[in-house]
């Protein structure tokens, strides 16, 4: 066991090398950067430098001069101690930024991923064990449609219903106008009607991806011999679905969401842009827009990260909670 | 999963007839008669359990509706995609400006002769007893004509060089001024109460009111209120002036007057304090771009920010909204298949090496770096058309890993089972082997996962054109027509710009989706429906 889990992050570890080069490489290849602003700014000033002195000033600052293997070279090394450069947008250390916003965004993953789990398996079961009933037409249907939203039309949806008709909520951010004024209750408080919203939206948008995994997996355990065994020997039938059949369907269930952890982290990109929530999805969505190549460059590493480390730990836990995989 | 694709690969399946589907004619058989039997082949057997499904079926009728919609819609319409509509808005413009005279003013020859320097001294000078004052080493004389009017006079001289008066003499046929000896005449006579006076060998009447007559003709007349029109190639008629006079008199704020061609216009009186006058607004209707124009029998989705048509639009965008996923999947599954292939096919190091690349894409965010390359592309100003071609590119290149992964893992299965041993033994060549035997065993699973990535290809390029970085105008694609509720006051007033683009959307990929399940469904000979 020890040795596959090691034999599998070096596998990561090399593809992580790679994607980190592609991604180095499509960066230095934009034809134009935030840099490129800057300077033109900066030269437009009285007195100035020519716009090429200032270009060349900054790529040498922010170790744009050098080719791009060396430049890439360079970076891994400083990546791995740690250092990510300083962002262009943001001005201040990459790393700082992040650990800035990335806390709110996991805050709201983490209360979308509970609610998502409590509410989407349950009706995963029930829409099995009632297949083919009108019940269990309707969860597919709601769990398709689900999948199919759009977050942006859904998002705009809710707004124009709690936030202008009803007025419950306000249309974006996360603090409202009179935070300062309010006592730290209070400010909990704003903070978390503000992400009423945002949570409410990544679980309709992701609810359905897991009804249908539930539903389908639920439905293979109730196929298996040993639900027949077990129905035969004459359990009572919520023993047989809630105790044979819904222990084993927990098999792929924990994989998938085991694997999904990290994915935590990476926070909501268009949900936090759309709600103007500065969270790490919202910043790095400013920052790529902006053409700043650090925070990119970070960015896209972690998601890079994220997603091998949610590979491993699935794969790791469909090892240690199905004691038939063996693993060589 | 043998015995699953064995049974797809067999060339007739046979089924029995259902009891009640027999006709009288087949009931004749004896039991064991080979035409009691209807045969029919694996895709027939697809499609009739896919058609039981009625919810697929229903996604089907949806996705055909928008087909329908999307490519014979655009044409039937009878606007163009970037189709401009105008309307007649009426917008107030100020028209002229009336101010009552509360200040001297003077009426020169030329304003040299009577200085701005000369006048304060005057006005000063009247408040002061005497008739003479001095302003720059000249001395002047004045006169009292009438009621607040003078006569200024150089001391010494017997014509006089300015006239001071709260009255204004302007000519009734233009805008041109009139000269100094007439005006001074019209002057003397409204001040004298005459009924007449002679200038330059001709005689005009006056009448109260101050219109100066010669014969039939009006020529001039001098009122207490400066009326001025706005645009210089505007003459104010006589009329017109003494009723907006009256009107103002009479406190009103709106006024119409009928000129002599029987043409009625209305205006608005505003009273600006600030400056003493009132300023004459006429309502102009002026040519508009016609945006947001709530649904009417022309427009039947009202128009957009741009004044276009929102249906055709719409129907513009489903178009561009399909095309590219139809697109983006085709390069998907063609980059898939033929990797996937190679990769499950060969095995060893090949294997090895492709999967290598797959793991290398599966891991690259494609969110984040479309994102970066549309904000670029933004920058660089990139031909709309253009940008589509490269957001397809780029969306297919980076969404194949899936399909490669699933074909591979396919193949890997197939490869070891007895009819790739015999397709081996006959002796065809390995490419013949793959596509005709291979390849049509994976494609049940390939039109299911083409079928639901169609669906999550126009989400994904909705999301972006709907963020601005993907189908740009003057292509309309359902997001960016989404787009306008970025600006709350669409998203808070305008419904019919943004609603019907998203119920689209999500019908669409909710079709798309319904079919695949359905045809997921279909395909799996165990399914006992």
């Amino acid at each position: 066991m020890r040795k596959y889990i090691l034999k599998r992050l070096l596998e990561s570890v090399v593809i992580l090398v790679f994607v980190a080069f592609i991604i180095y490489v499509l960066m230095r290849c934009l034809p134009t950067s935030y840099l490129e602003q800057v300077a033109r700014a900066k030269s437009q000033q009285p007195g100035s430098k020519s716009f090429e002195e200032w270009m060349a000033q900054l790529s040498a600052t922010y170790g744009m001069d050098k080719g791009i293997l060396p430049g890439f070279l360079s970076w891994c090394g400083r990546a791995i101690r740690g250092d990510f450069g300083d962002s262009w947008r943001w001005t201040v250390p990459v790393t700082e930024k992040f650990a800035d916003s990335v806390w709110i965004s996991f805050i709201m993953g983490g209360i979308a991923f509970l609610f998502e789990i409590i509410i989407a398996i349950p009706l995963g079961i029930i829409a099995a064990t009632k297949q083919y009933t009108k019940i269990d037409y309707t969860i597919t249907i709601v769990a398709l449609a689900c999948f199919s939203l759009p977050t942006f039309f859904f998002a705009s949806l809710l707004k124009l219903l709690f936030c202008v008709n009803l007025g419950w909520f306000d249309l974006g951010g996360l603090i409202g106008r009179n935070y300062e004024q309010l006592s730290s209750m209070g400010q909990f408080f704003d903070r978390a009607q503000h992400l009423v919203l945002p949570i409410v939206t990544l679980v309709v948008i992701s609810i359905g991806s897991l009804m249908r995994y539930t539903r389908t997996n639920m439905l293979e355990v109730l196929n298996a011999d040993y639900i027949r065994t077990a129905r035969a020997k004459g359990l009572p039938e919520s023993k047989v679905i809630y105790h044979h059949a819904f222990r084993n369907t927990l098999i792929p269930l924990v994989t998938m969401l085991g694997g999904s952890l990290p994915g935590l982290f990476a926070g909501a990109l268009i949900t936090e842009t759309l709600y103007s929530i500065p969270g790490i999805g919202y910043v790095s969505y400013q920052s790529m827009v902006a053409g700043d190549i650090p925070f990119s460059m970070f960015y896209l590493t972690f998601m890079a990260i994220l997603t091998l480390l949610g590979n491993l730990i699935s794969d790791i836990l469909y090892a240690v909670v199905d004691p038939r995989v063996r693993i060589a | 999963m043998a015995d699953e694709t064995t049974n797809k690969v067999d060339d007739l399946i046979t089924q029995e007839i259902d009891a009640q589907g027999e006709s009288a004619e087949q009931s004749e058989y004896s039991l064991n008669d080979d035409r009691r039997v209807k045969t029919l082949s694996p895709t027939a057997l697809v499609v009739k359990r896919f058609l039981r499904n009625r919810v697929a079926v229903t996604g089907l009728f949806i996705l055909a509706f928008m087909f329908v919609f999307s490519f014979i819609g655009g044409i039937v319409s009878p606007y163009r995609e970037d189709q401009l509509f105008y309307r007649f808005d009426e917008q107030n413009k100020q028209w002229a400006a009336v101010m009552e005279n509360k200040e001297l003013r003077y009426v020169t020859e030329n304003d040299a002769d009577f200085p701005s320097v000369a006048r304060a001294k005057f006005v000063l000078a009247l408040k002061q007893d005497g008739n003479t004052f001095e302003s720059q080493g000249v001395t002047y004389r004045y006169e009292e004509e009438g009621e607040e009017l003078y006569s200024l006079y150089v001391d010494g001289q017997d014509e006089p060089v300015a006239m001071a008066t709260y009255d204004t003499v302007s000519s009734s046929t233009g805008n041109e001024t009139l000269p100094f000896a007439f005006q001074r005449a019209i002057l003397l006579a409204d001040a004298g109460n005459k009924d007449s006076f002679k200038y330059d060998g001709t005689t005009y009447t006056m009448d109260d009111a101050g219109t100066v007559m010669d014969g039939e003709t009006e020529v001039a007349y001098a009122s207490r209120y400066v009326a001025q029109a706005i645009m210089s190639d505007v003459f104010l008629s006589r009329q017109f002036k003494d009723e907006l006079i009256e009107a103002i008199e009479a406190g009103q704020s709106e006024f119409s007057f009928t000129d002599e061609n029987g043409e009625t216009a209305d205006y608005l009186l505003k009273y600006d304090a600030g400056k003493s006058s009132w300023s004459v607004m006429q309502s102009v209707s002026t040519k508009v771009f016609d945006t947001y124009s709530f649904p009417s029998l022309a427009h039947p989705l009202g128009t957009d920010r741009n004044g276009m048509d929102m249906l055709t639009r719409l129907m513009y965008g489903g178009r561009v909204s399909l095309y590219i996923g139809f697109i983006v999947v085709f390069i998907e599954t063609i980059i898939g298949v033929i990797l996937g292939g190679i990769s499950g096919y060969c095995g060893g190091w090949v294997d090895n090496l492709i999967m290598r690349i797959v793991d290398v894409f599966y891991c690259i965010p494609s969110m984040p770096i479309i994102i970066i390359l549309g904000a670029t592309m933004d920058a660089m100003r990139v031909d709309p058309q253009i940008r589509m071609l490269y957001l397809m590119l780029l969306l297919g290149f980076l969404g194949w890993a899936g399909i490669a992964r699933l074909v591979r893992g396919q193949i890997l299965s197939l490869r070891e089972q007895e009819f790739m041993t015999a397709a081996e033994a006959t002796g065809i060549r390995a490419s013949r082997r793959i596509f005709r035997h291979l390849i049509p065993n994976v494609i049940p699973q390939l039109i299911v996962t083409m079928t639901m990535s169609l669906g999550s290809t126009i989400i994904t390029e909705a999301t972006l054109s709907f963020l601005g970085l993907g189908v740009k105008f003057p292509f309309a694609s359902w997001g960016n027509i989404i787009n306008d509720v970025n600006d709350t006051y669409v998203l808070t007033n305008y419904w019919f710009i943004w609603i019907p683009a998203g119920v689209c959307l999500l019908a669409t990929v909710l079709a798309f989706n319904l079919v695949g399940d359905g045809l997921r469904d279909a395909f799996d000979p165990k399914m006992n429906r």
